[in-house]
């Protein structure tokens, strides 16, 4: 199967990979790329462990074919963190405990992001609703959703 | 608001530590919420080929034949085994995984079956190849021939004596005794107390209940996986999400006929087990297929794998009655416990048969329990194994004889409270407990005593327990010249555990959270440690970590000697300074470990405990308020509280989440969570959101109070924290409807199909519906 020649840029970075038709951009992040901050949980667009943006756009990366990623700005959880330290959903949900085993906080953070780049302000139902598409087994969402509420107030 | 405050904390015990009961960023946290945290899943080496595994379409089935040769031809393929790859096994061996041992046979048939498939997903060849995608094709071109066998589905059927067998070597053993008859049911056991014929004569109010709770899974987020090597010079190396790195390595060993010294664990983070990660599946079969290839192999489940592979908790069928006196004290109880072990047996019934009637003071007790297997998933740990089952038919015995009794719910239950020397109808006779405590928090808050809210709306409560565990735990402690130490422990940290290890052990050297860098080590990096589970690391891997730190200080205090030229004996410690008894001479610990390098080398200091008694037991209890729309039949939690002694809270925002989590666990098995399966014995429902986990939206904030009555068996009083709190929620929801619209739900989940058939029947039993 010959390959499929991608430009990108990941975390504002410009990047280029090569692909099969039938990989996901989670697959090439992950195996390809070694962006394995990005997490599969389920493969099938319902844990949102793989959150990723497109352009801006909330998408799971696991329901996005990797050749579809062509000329698009992908932003994964590695890329929300600067030199100048953590990102203040990063911090908060430290203070606020809001991880137990950590594997889904990569896509709470990136969903968190995403929310909170469109609506600066949310209520906790609507930071619930904008959340629900990111299971968390651990926490129960108690802590996640103070700690969002918490950066969305300062 | 502080970012740090959090729920309520009621202390019957000591407060005034320095570190303990305080709320410090965990030292892991940076590497999670970057998303540089290494799990198993993203374990990468060079040369690595990723597998996959072929998996029974049949409940129940025989395989006649399996032919890998098209599979094997396939370019990029490099390694394909069956079952007949690993090597036989006695049926009598037995290898022990913490919270309860296992058969190597089954374990061994559970990772690859040869003669029989057992459940829909039973695995039963895998490929290594070049490629995921490769390895998929190749799965295509396995040919099985199976003959199909009827399945069996349900505890009650698996127990009759004209369904289908599953096993024909397993007869069943009657209260210890082999009966020689072949049989579905594997066990039957019995605790007794008392005599309840005589306790039920006296009593003047009885009440039963028959409930069925439905098969559900631990849920995880992270899927199962796992890497190995195996070197040619025979040495296995496995990269895994592990509960137990240890245990693990037992059973790899077992299941591949290797000494245990040939197989090193090295456990990367894990995304969420609640006991499901305990138990061994893909890593005996990565090793096999690098053996076979020459290359480090890579296997993880998808999540449909997960759902019908591993895991879940038993489906079960009980039956309690329970009888009181006319003032209200407890006479008798009897209760029936029949659990669903899937494939295999060995299923938790027997922690379900200890926890029934363990939130109360009985006198005369009965309980007798099976051991069932059915063509499902063999059953592993699940938070608070069994106890969530058994609390939903006891609670609602208990809410029903209040209500006869006229007597308030939580009243009834503080009469009857268990407590310190009560001995339980298992035989185990309470150490200092915080039943009470717990119920008292209860009684008391003014969650019970607030209007309720909404319209159809009700109150429900309950309790329930779980024992925790002791078992063997190491730690290590090295002393940094610049005062710091690194902390290597043996207990896998699935969800901030290090943190509170490393507290227990800055609290005891006057060290501050963060002068210690706490860290997983593997098997061949620190002393055996059992599992993560029975709710045992923060108590005793934390002990452990005490241990280490009296070590350290008692090596800094021979250093401080030689420096100050004084003797041992005249050296004092405390608060994190080291003084001569006079007091004419001091060095803080900063200070004194500046001097290590010169005053003999190196200061390491080094425990382990198996703590054979002193565990404590830990207690939970929900106040809940919920809204039953009985048109649609949808349950919506309204407010929610738990409470739970957790000994003391070394750091209380993760005792809040483990309160939480099994909370919410709860909650979600209360209300949707459920194996649905047709009568083909096909999961209908594999999908996180079919299966339907509870969302950020089902959900309201969820309110803690921690109780902390200290246990005395703890250096510091804890109790773990883990699991209790999953046990009440199924019964407090059932008794929050029960008050709702007085429905009697008696089925594990709610599920809103069943709401409506209750409200329904019962809407034509009083000539309504019209």
């Amino acid at each position: 199967m010959s390959k499929i020649h991608v430009q990108c840029t990941i975390n504002g970075e410009p990047t280029e990979f090569l692909c099969e038709p039938r990989q996901s951009l989670l697959e090439v992040l992950r195996e390809e790329l070694g962006f394995t901050g990005t997490k599969e949980g389920c493969n099938d667009g319902n844990c949102g462990a793989c959150s990723v943006t497109l352009d801006g756009v909330l998408v799971d990366s696991c329901l996005v074919l990797a050749p579809e990623a062509q000329n698009k700005e992908i932003a994964t959880v590695e890329g929300l963190a600067s030199a100048d330290g953590l990102h203040p959903l990063q911090q908060k949900f430290l203070e606020h405990a809001s991880l137990q085993c950590g594997i889904c906080t990569p896509g709470f953070l990136v969903a968190s992001k995403a929310l909170l780049d469109a609506n600066p302000n949310p209520s906790e139902h609507e930071i619930r609703h904008w959340l629900a598409g990111n299971l968390c087994r651990c926490t129960g969402y108690d802590k996640i959703v103070r700690a969002v509420l918490d950066v969305a107030g300062s | 608001m502080s970012a740090n405050q959090g729920g309520e904390i009621r202390s019957f015990g000591k407060d005034d530590y320095k570190v303990v009961g305080t709320r410090p960023i965990r030292h892991d946290g940076t590497d999670k919420v970057t998303g540089r945290a290494i799990y198993g899943g993203d374990t990468r080496l060079a040369g690595m080929l990723y597998g996959q595994v072929l998996r029974s379409p049949h409940a129940h089935a025989r395989v006649k034949s399996v032919d890998t040769s098209k599979a094997e031809a396939l370019d990029g393929v490099k390694a394909v085994v069956t079952g007949g790859d690993l090597p036989v096994t006695s049926a009598d061996e037995i290898v022990d995984l913490g919270e309860g041992p296992a058969r190597i046979k089954h374990l061994r048939d559970n990772v690859l079956a040869t003669d029989k498939v057992l459940y829909r997903g039973h695995p039963v060849a895998a490929v290594a190849a070049t490629s995921l995608h490769i390895a998929d094709d190749a799965l295509d071109l396995i040919e099985v021939d199976y003959e199909v066998l009827p399945p069996v589905l349900d505890v009650l059927e698996a127990m009759k004596d004209d369904a289908p067998l599953l096993h024909d070597s397993i007869t069943m053993q009657d209260l210890g005794e082999d009966t020689g008859k072949k049989s579905n049911i594997a066990s039957r056991s019995l605790h007794e107390l008392g005599n309840i014929e005589e306790g039920f004569s006296k009593a003047q109010v009885v009440a039963e209940t028959k409930v069925s709770t439905a098969t559900v899974h631990q849920g995880y987020i992270e899927p199962h996986n796992g890497t190995a090597v195996w070197n040619a010079d025979g040495h296995i190396t496995i990269w895994s999400s592990t509960q137990g790195s240890f245990t693990l390595q037992k059973q790899v060993a077992a299941v591949l006929g290797v000494p245990i010294s040939k197989v090193r664990v090295i456990p990367q983070e894990i995304g969420g087990g609640f006991g499901g990660k305990i138990p061994t599946y893909l890593e005996p079969t990565a090793a096999l297929l690098s053996r076979q290839s020459g290359h480090p192999v890579k296997l993880i489940m998808t999540r449909a794998d997960v759902f019908e592979s591993t895991g879940p908790t038993p489906g079960s069928y009980i039956k309690v009655r329970m009888g009181a006196d006319s003032d209200g004290n407890l006479v008798a109880a009897d209760a029936y416990i029949a659990f669903e072990s899937g494939g295999y047996p060995g299923c938790p019934v027997g922690a379900a048969a200890m926890c029934v009637f363990a939130c109360y003071d009985i006198p005369n007790a009965r309980v007798e329990f099976f051991d069932v297997v059915v063509n499902k998933p063999r059953s592993f740990a699940y938070r608070a194994p069994g106890s969530t089952q058994v609390a939903f038919a006891t609670e609602k015995v208990m809410d029903e004889l209040a209500e006869k009794l006229g007597k308030d719910r939580l009243d009834l239950r503080l009469q009857n409270t268990a407590a310190e020397g009560m001995r339980r109808s298992d035989g185990l006779v309470y150490p200092r407990i915080g039943c009470k405590e717990t119920l008292e928090a209860m009684r008391h808050h003014d969650h019970y005593k607030a209007p309720l809210a909404g319209s159809n709306s009700g109150r429900g409560v309950a309790v329930g327990y779980w024992f925790n565990v002791g078992l063997k735990s190491a730690v290590t402690a090295s002393v940094n010249n610049d005062g710091t130490v690194q902390l290597v422990e043996g207990s896998t940290d699935i969800g901030g555990s290090r943190t509170s290890i490393a507290m227990q052990f800055a609290e005891a050297l006057g060290l501050a959270a963060e002068d210690v860098n706490p860290m997983v080590g593997d098997t061949s990096t620190i002393g055996y440690t059992d599992v993560t589970g029975g709710s045992r690391v923060t108590y005793a891997t934390g002990w452990a970590a005490y241990e280490a730190a009296q070590d350290v200080k008692r090596q800094m205090i021979e250093r401080a000697a030689k420096v100050w030229e004084v003797g041992q004996d005249q050296v004092e410690f405390e608060d994190g300074t080291f003084r001569t008894t006079h007091n004419s001479k001091s060095m803080t610990f900063k200070e004194l470990a500046g001097r290590i390098g010169d005053t003999g080398g190196p200061v390491v200091g080094r425990a382990t405990v198996d703590p054979a008694s002193g565990v404590g037991g830990s207690f939970a209890g929900n106040i809940v308020d919920v809204e039953v729309d009985s048109e649609t039949g949808k349950v919506e939690i309204l407010r929610f509280t738990v409470f739970q002694d957790a000994g003391k809270a070394i750091h209380p925002s993760y005792v809040e989440g483990q309160m939480q989590g099994g909370s919410v666990q709860g909650i979600g098995w209360a209300l949707n969570e459920e194996y649905f399966y047709g009568d083909d014995g096909v999961m209908a429902n594999s999908s996180l959101l079919d299966y339907r986990v509870p969302t950020a939206l089902d959900l309201p904030m969820i309110d803690t109070v921690i109780i902390e009555v200290p246990n005395p068996g703890h250096p510091y009083g804890v109790r773990g924290v883990g699991e209790a709190n999953i046990a009440p929620p199924p019964a407090a929801i059932a008794s929050a409807i029960n008050d709702a619209v007085g429905l009697q739900l008696c089925e594990l989940p709610m599920k809103p199909d069943r709401v409506v058939a209750a409200v329904g029947q019962d809407a034509l039993a009083v000539g309504g519906g019209s």
